[in-house]
Parts: C-alpha cells; sequence; structure tokens
C-alpha cells in the first residue's frame, strides 16, 4: 500500500515528547525529507540509541531498531555492511552520539561509512531528567553541575572534520524547512553525513529563545562548503550560531564502496531468499 | 525519616563520608547522584562529585581513586553495570576497596525500567562483594557495613550493595540516620595499606604473564572473598551494639519449626514474608530464608538452615538461559553433603523485568513444595499468573494486527 499512501512514513504511533520538544521537528522534518528522497518505507532503516530522541524510530513508518546507549553508529554500520541497498540512518541524541557513543562516531567518519547521523543535541540528558551532557556549556546549572558546569563543551563538528567527516552539517529544529533540506542533502550524500540538529529541551534546558535570536543561515551569506579550512572557521563561528552545510565533499568513496571493489559487490544480504509468491500467501493468511 | 532506597543510598554515601563520586545517569538510579550532588553543593557533604563520559569511565576512575587512597562511592544500573565489568574485574583485582551501588534492573533486549537481578548477578564472579538490601534501612546499613568489611585489610576487596529499582529506588519507607559519631566510630576514616605516596612509589595493576602466578593472586583473592563472611559477622555485632539494629549474611525468618521454606532475596522478601505470616495462621508450617550476602556465598549458614527442612523452594528474580536459576544451583550445592538435606530443592523463576508477584503466588509456591515432594526431578516453576498471560497474549496479537 506504501505507493498509494499519500504520507508513506507516517506512523499510527504518537511521539510521547514533551510538547514543545525540539524532537517533534526533526522528526517532521525526517518524514518530509524521506518523502522528498523518493524513498519508500522498505528501503530506509532508523536506528538509534538510548534516550528521549531515541525513540523516534517508532514514530515513523520504516524500518526501525532501538538499540543501546551510545551504539547507534555500530548497529547503522553493521546492517548497512550486510545490506548497502538500504538507506540507513542514525537518530539519537548528544548523551548518546556525543558522549558514550563518541568514539563510534569518529571511526564512522574516518571510514566514509555510507550512514546518516542525526544528532537531536539539547545540551542536557532529558530522559533521565536533566544532567550535563557532553555539549552542555561553561557555567550551565545541571542537577549534576548545581554550581554550574567546569567542563568544556565538546565541540562535535570540527572533531568529526578532522576525524576525515565528508558531510557535515547543523540545523535547527525552529527552522523545519532547512532542517528538512539539510537531511535530504545528507541523503543525497556519497557516505558519512554528520547532521547536528538543534533540537531544544523544553523541559529540562530550554534554549529556543537563544538558539532563535542567534542562529543564521550559512547558505544566505554566501558560503560554500567546499574548503576545510573555511568550514573550521564558520564551525568556530563568534558572531551566533550558524546553520547549514559547513563540510562537504564527494569525491571520497564510502566504506561500502571500497569494500565493494575487494567483496566484487556481493553482500551478506544476497543470501536473503526474496519473498516467492507462496511465501508471501502464507504470511498474508496467517495476518488476516 | 521517610525517604527513598535512592535517597538512603545516599545518606549511605554522606554518613559513610565518601570523598569522591564519580557519576553518570541511568534509569532508575539518577536520584542518589543527584542527591549527592545537591549535598556537596550546598556544603553538607565535603566531597567531590565529577560526572564521567560513561559508566566504563566512571568505574576506572573510581577504582583508581580508591587505590590513590579515597573512600569511593558509585552507582550505577543494568546496562551500566554491564558496559562496565570489565572494570570490575580490575578494580577487585586492583584491591581496591571501593563502594558500588547497582539499582538493579533488568537487561535489554527488550528494553525495559523495571528490575530483575540478571545484572547484579552478571557481575558475581568479579570479586567484588555482594549485599542485597530488602528495605530502605537495609540500603544504608548495608553500605556501611560494607565499607567496613570491604576495607578490612584482611579482605580489601570492593563491594556492591543492591536495592530494586521502583520497588525499592522510589519507594519511601522510614528510616532511622545514625548520628556522624556514631557511624566514625563504627567506620573510622579508609586508612589505605598502599596508597601512592611520594617517599613509597609503587606500581599497581601488574602483568603477570604465568599462570601459576595469576591462579596465586586468584586463589588470594577468593579467600580474602571468604573471608569477608567472618568479618561482616564481626562487624554485624559491633553495629548492633552502636545501632540496635542486627544484621546477619542470612536472615531466617519464622524459621524455628519451619517445614516448607522458601529461600528469596531484596524486595520481594517483604511480599513472601507476608505469605509466611498468612500460611502460619492457617497452621502451615512456612518459613523464609533471605540471603543478605550473594558473595561470598553464605554457604555453611545456608546449609546450616536448611538442613532437616522437609522441602525448600529457591526464589530467582533472574534467569541464566538454558539453565535456570542462578542462585539455585548455589543453594543445592551448598546441601549436597547434609545427610539430612531437604527431601526436595524447588527451582522457581520469577518477578522478571520487575513482574509483579503477589502473596497468593508465594502461597502457591508452598503449596507446591509440599505437592512436589516424592517427585523425582521437580519442574521448575516459571510465575505468570493467568490474568497477566492473557493480556501478554492480547499485547502480542495486537502487535501483530498493527504489523500489517
Amino acid at each position: 500500500m506504501p505507493l498509494l499512501n499519500p504520507k508513506p512514513f507516517e506512523s499510527d504511533t504518537r511521539a510521547d515528547w514533551c510538547p514543545g520538544c525540539g524532537d517533534f521537528g526533526v522528526l517532521a522534518a525526517l518524514k518530509d525529507a524521506l518523502q522528498k528522497s523518493g524513498r519508500q518505507p522498505h528501503e530506509v532503516v532508523v536506528v538509534s540509541g538510548i534516550g528521549c530522541s531515541s525513540n523516534l524510530p517508532g514514530y515513523i513508518r520504516t524500518y526501525g531498531f532501538h538499540g543501546l546507549h551510545g551504539r547507534p553508529v555500530p548497529v547503522a554500520v553493521g546492517i548497512k555492511n550486510a545490506n548497502p541497498k538500504l538507506l540507513v540512518i542514525a537518530t539519537a541524541g548528544d548523551g548518546d552520539e556525543y558522549g558514550i557513543g563518541f568514539n563510534h562516531v569518529v571511526h564512522a567518519a574516518r571510514r566514509n561509512d555510507d550512514i546518516k547521523l542525526i544528532v537531536m543535541n539539547n545540551e542536557i540528558y532529558g530522559l533521565t531528567t536533566g544532567q550535563l551532557s557532553p555539549t552542555s556549556k561553561l557555567g550551565q546549572k545541571t542537577k549534576t553541575s548545581p554550581d554550574g558546569s567546569i567542563i568544556y563543551p565538546l565541540k562535535p563538528l570540527p572533531t568529526i572534520l578532522g576525524a576525515g567527516g565528508t558531510f557535515i552539517a547543523r540545523t535547527f529544529s525552529g527552522d523545519p524547512k532547512h532542517m528538512s533540506w539539510v537531511i535530504q542533502e545528507a541523503i543525497k550524500h556519497r557516505g558519512f553525513a554528520l547532521v547536528d540538529a538543534i533540537s531544544p529541551c523544553v523541559t529540562w534546558h530550554n534554549i529556543y529563545d537563544e538558539v532563535k535570536k542567534l542562529f543564521y543561515r550559512l547558505e544566505d551569506r554566501g558560503y560554500k562548503p567546499d574548503d576545510e579550512n573555511e568550514a573550521y572557521k564558520a564551525m568556530n563561528a563568534q558572531d551566533g550560531i550558524p546553520i547549514g552545510i559547513f563540510y562537504r565533499r564527494e569525491d571520497k568513496q564510502s566504506f561500502q564502496e571500497r569494500l565493494a571493489e575487494i567483496n566484487g559487490g556481493r553482500w551478506a544480504a544476497d543470501n536473503v531468499k526474496s519473498l516467492g509468491s507462496e511465501i508471501a500467501q502464507s504470511l498474508v493468511q496467517e495476518m488476516l | 525519616m521517610l525517604m527513598t532506597g535512592n535517597m538512603a543510598a545516599a545518606w549511605g554515601a554522606r554518613l559513610g563520608r565518601a570523598d569522591y563520586i564519580p557519576a553518570y545517569p541511568i534509569t532508575p538510579q539518577t536520584e542518589i547522584i543527584e542527591t549527592i550532588a545537591k549535598w556537596v553543593r550546598l556544603g553538607e557533604m565535603d566531597a567531590k562529585l565529577v560526572q564521567m563520559e560513561s559508566e566504563h569511565s566512571m568505574l576506572t576512575a573510581a577504582g583508581a581513586a580508591s587505590l590513590a587512597g579515597a573512600r569511593v562511592f558509585t552507582a550505577t544500573s543494568s546496562q551500566g553495570l554491564l558496559y562496565a565489568l570489565e572494570m570490575l574485574y580490575n578494580i577487585s583485582g586492583w584491591r581496591a576497596p571501593m563502594m558500588l551501588i547497582n539499582v538493579a534492573r533488568a537487561l535489554a533486549a527488550p528494553i525495559t525500567l523495571e528490575p530483575d537481578h540478571n545484572d547484579v548477578l552478571a557481575a558475581r564472579d568479579t570479586g567484588f562483594l555482594q549485599f542485597h538490601a530488602e528495605t530502605c534501612q537495609e540500603v544504608l546499613d548495608l553500605i556501611l557495613l560494607a565499607y567496613r568489611v570491604a576495607e578490612d585489610s584482611s579482605v580489601l576487596l570492593p563491594a556492591i550493595v543492591n536495592l530494586d529499582g521502583f520497588y525499592l529506588s522510589f519507594t519511601r519507607e522510614k528510616v532511622t540516620l545514625p548520628s556522624e559519631q556514631d557511624v566514625s566510630t563504627f567506620l573510622p576514616d579508609y586508612n589505605p595499606p598502599n596508597p601512592f605516596r611520594a617517599n613509597m612509589p609503587v606500581s599497581k595493576g601488574a602483568t603477570v604473564l604465568n599462570g601459576a602466578l595469576y591462579s596465586y593472586f586468584k586463589y588470594h583473592m577468593h579467600t580474602s572473598s571468604i573471608r569477608a563472611l567472618s568479618v561482616f559477622e564481626e562487624a554485624a555485632l559491633q553495629f548492633e551494639r552502636i545501632f540496635g539494629r542486627s544484621y546477619s549474611p542470612v536472615e531466617p525468618y519464622m524459621m524455628d519449626d519451619a517445614e516448607f521454606v522458601i529461600v528469596i532475596s531484596n524486595s520481594f522478601s517483604t511480599i513472601a514474608k507476608q505469605a509466611v505470616r498468612r500460611l502460619r495462621e492457617r497452621g502451615f508450617p512456612a518459613g523464609l530464608l533471605k540471603l543478605r550476602m550473594l558473595r561470598p556465598f553464605p554457604s555453611s549458614l545456608v546449609a546450616r538452615y536448611l538442613s532437616a527442612r522437609r522441602g525448600v523452594a529457591v526464589f530467582d528474580q533472574n534467569i541464566s538461559l538454558g539453565s535456570g536459576g542462578i542462585i539455585y544451583p548455589e543453594v543445592v550445592a551448598s546441601l549436597y553433603h547434609r545427610r539430612n538435606r531437604p527431601q526436595l530443592l524447588l527451582p522457581v523463576i520469577g518477578g522478571l523485568g520487575g513482574k509483579q508477584i503477589t502473596v497468593e503466588e508465594m502461597e502457591k509456591i508452598f503449596e507446591a513444595i509440599k505437592n512436589e515432594i516424592g517427585a523425582e526431578s521437580p519442574d521448575p516453576i516459571f510465575l505468570m499468573r493467568q490474568e497477566e498471560l492473557e493480556t501478554t497474549k492480547n499485547m502480542v496479537r495486537t502487535a501483530k494486527e498493527v504489523q500489517i
């Protein structure tokens, strides 16, 4: 039925995030981007870790995988290496991807694994109700830093650029069209894409107003994402919060492309028998 | 004072005068580290709390700080404990007597938040001493006792105090807080035997690459762990003198003339005790043996209390897939060489993923013990109420329909 469905990625399950949560914007943008990129639900896998944002695969009509805290990237890489025909998108929060599992992000960038990583960054641990996150600001008061954080926040974008990342972008759930566009570009990208999605937590660390005041679109300023040094400069901008594609290069083969040269384009999933009509009939019977 | 199990654990750190608390949030433990963070900020606790980037680094920092001479306290749950598991073996091998609170929560997959003991029992072979609490008061008291035992120069092993997520972590109970003075008498400052000192450089965490040497160290750790039992009993005597509460590695409940006994640990003990009382009112000779110390395993006490009973059920709130309950074979092994061992040792598995157990179910276990006596090999009981089974089947059916 997906072919006839005007909204193929719409799920019956209602997201139970707090009203006003930035993650609603990310979910809407992802569904929009997938539809505009012409994908069908059966061609897409959305994987996640643990956290508020990691509930996302349950709210979108694709294959889904709710994994372990910090491990969406290795889960995504495993799926991609078994069946590279699938579009594999990892969605998780800053706790997962910039903290406990950040090493995986660094190495996926280094390998240029053909997966798309959307990090819903809210500078706080939301699900456990408000502790220090790797992107919490200096001086930020949280339940585990009641005097204000004394730890410098991680700068994930320049770190991933240094690791060899080939598509590095930031977007904001307060700018849904921009977010959908960035995700569409990430999907088109050949290799690893990191999308840092500023997605404020309205309950424990509401930065909506702050970001709304400070953000600007890089593309509005004629920025071209083709120069590594310029990208570093843009990422370290002091004049506000730039959103857009900081860096992109399409001339680097993805890990899966290189692997195909060695394995002759044969993949584990090739052994999976496609559904014969008899099996399909019996499945339909069973479900009726 | 009314407080949750998590609060009681935080009080254990405070009254135990922990110096250093590396932390990482995880449900249902987070309240512990948040409470300590607040106290440190208010100046009510003289300690350093540092949030790390994962449980693995948290436990590593904890063990290392303990080696360096600090009294260390930290807390985790479930996946966090398993993520840090390799460090647990290291920390005990370092002989670093730190304190780890585990707020029990079942392991993924499937993902859940509610408790069983597969998390904490995954740590049973690590060398950490293990104490399991039934009440909020016990959480606090066991932390003080466990520090005392862990830091004893004849033991020098780290300790885990376990409390059940939700059932105990978020349940408020009356807790008597001992005075700081009394606690310092019972638990003096930690005096590490081989700290890092400028005038005495030592290297820790050595490589041996020699089977005999490795075996020697493991045997030494094993005997130290076994010794923890008598050290605990001695400390408990002083604890009782000072605080008026008595703790033994196992707690017998209505055991004097009991013929049918359930062996259990943690928060469901309370429900099982209620079943014992109700059965007693009906003239049924029920009894209960609560395991408070899981490592070292108090085999001699288990054997002493269970010998000459007619039948015993071992309630495991955990499952070693492909084998059965984890505690069951340990109880069986404790009794094997007793000539007057019970006629029946019935394995029961229940409460996985926090599944509620009712008093009626506990009573059924006792009935089953009585009925199964004489059976050649009793079938293990896997507790599930009829209405639970129906609801579960409905949910599975619905999930199938939604898929289409």
